[in-house]
């Protein structure tokens, strides 16, 4: 690893201060995981790495059944996974952040560290758009808020201007009626990246969808909301014709690309089964 | 720069003077010279490497080592009661054949203490999730697995843990 400049900002002013002033060669380091991996094999020069874990608040982690779930950006991988409120309330987000990497990587990667990642496959991402998450953002004024599906701009890119820091991430609570699901597709069952993911958050009565959302991981530059396949079921009953139609409709939204892991076909494929498959668990899954 | 780091190690105050381009991983072998925590990747794909850092496992290699201010971590070399006494988990690995070349060894009894100490009776199945991250090129794991059970049962029926 080449020598870098350290900093330890005691407060999210001098953080966001410290990141506008240094811009493109300076790094937050959360869990670290990922950046000290890029930065030994020289896929991302960084001459300045700024740790933000000295800065007060940013493991808070809150669940209340009428706001929904809240958690700050130093909160681990792990502690989302083995938290009983997120295991009880968002059983797909449970599921996909216990297929992140290893134990001991989940004890130090963050969750707000791998979605500002932004990896088309990260394992995080797709349930969390599923369930309509959004992001606090700090840029030395007041907090924005950004809906989690509009942050991505690419693979690796974010709408995230140098001095922005994501402060942390909240969900609404889950409705009465609401059924989720997380379906990771790869070649081996641990450390493994997604070749497709998909999860689907369903609010459904006797077989009617109500609402519904389902994001694709892998297919496409980014994360993306299947629209037209939600639109399709919303307000109709769910029955295996319009499964069907359902999973021939994410098909066509996918747009993935061949690399070592699958080629674009396959992937195209996944997408239809899985895309069935996750709807019909998270209808089995209501509560 | 190099800058003084302390921490607690196997229960011993430590100051190491690492740059903060050290991982704790590089600073426990070099500076702390304890070199029984390997390195095998160096990427976090592994575990030969891991360590317990404040009652969690982790990838050393994956940790800088100035992160570690004020932290308590646990090596293989802190696991025995003395110095001829092999800790439970590591007589079980010998009885078990749960190790040939060892360069895993480490990092897999270190992840089995912390999976041990959070669940005192893990199925094979919650052994193997745990042991995901740990990588061995030599036992084809069941041996692994089997040595890890036969110490959850006998810490059992010792009662203590
Ligand atoms: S050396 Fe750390 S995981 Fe391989
Ligand atoms: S015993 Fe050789 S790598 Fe595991």
């Amino acid at each position: 690893m080449k020598p870098f400049e350290y900093y330890e900002p005691a407060s999210l002013a001098e953080a966001s201060d410290l990141l506008r002033r240094l811009g493109k060669d300076a790094s937050i380091i959360a869990g670290g995981t990922d950046l000290l991996v890029e930065m030994k094999e020289e896929l991302r020069s960084v001459l300045h790495v700024v740790n933000i874990k000295k800065i007060p608040n940013l493991r808070n982690f809150t669940y209340d059944p009428a706001a929904g779930l809240r958690f700050g950006a130093l909160v681990t991988v792990r502690e989302v996974e083995t938290s009983p409120h997120v295991i009880g309330n968002y059983p797909n987000l449970a599921k996909a952040v216990s297929l992140l990497g290893s134990v001991q990587v989940r004890n130090r990667a963050t969750i707000v560290g791998n979605i500002c990642r932004a990896s088309p496959s990260a394992d995080t991402i797709p349930p969390l758009i599923a369930d309509g998450a959004s992001l606090s953002v700090y840029d030395g004024g007041a907090d924005r808020t950004i809906l989690l599906e509009d942050f991505f701009t690419g693979p690796g890119r974010t709408v995230l201007s140098p001095g922005d820091i994501v402060t942390g991430i909240s969900l609404p609570a889950p409705g009465p009626t609401s059924g989720r699901a997380y379906i990771k597709h790869g070649r081996r069952k641990a450390m493994e990246l997604a070749t497709v993911g998909v999860a689907v958050s369903i609010e459904h009565v006797a077989g009617q969808c109500s609402d519904v959302r389902i994001a694709l991981g892998a297919v496409a530059p980014t994360v993306i909301r299947a629209r037209r396949t939600e639109d399709l079921l919303r307000g109709r009953r769910i029955d295996a014709a319009l499964l069907a139609e359902a999973a021939e409709s994410a098909m066509q939204e996918a747009t993935p690309i061949g690399n070592v892991r699958a080629s674009a076909a396959y992937r195209r494929d996944m997408v239809g089964v899985l895309t069935r498959r996750a709807i019909g668990y998270a209808m089995g899954g209501a509560r | 720069m190099n800058r003084l780091v302390s921490m607690t190690v196997n229960g011993e105050a430590r100051e190491l003077a690492v740059a903060p381009n050290r991982t704790l991983l590089d600073a426990l072998r070099n500076e702390g010279s304890l070199t029984g925590t390997k390195k095998g990747c160096d990427v976090g794909d592994c575990g030969a490497c891991t360590v317990i850092m404040d009652g969690r496992p982790v990838n050393a290699c994956l940790v800088l080592a100035i992160e570690a201010e004020g932290a308590t971590i646990e090596t293989i070399e802190g696991l025995q009661p003395s110095y001829d006494q092999p800790h439970l988990l590591q007589q079980k690995f010998m009885e078990h054949g749960g190790a040939q070349c060892g360069f895993c060894t480490p990092g897999i009894i270190m992840m089995a203490k912390a999976l041990l100490d959070e669940n005192p009776d893990p199925s094979e199945d919650e052994i193997r999730f745990a042991l995901a991250g740990n990588i061995c090129r030599c036992t084809g794991y069941t041996k692994i697995i089997d040595a890890v059970r036969a110490t959850a049962e006998e810490l059992r029926k010792a009662g203590t843990l």
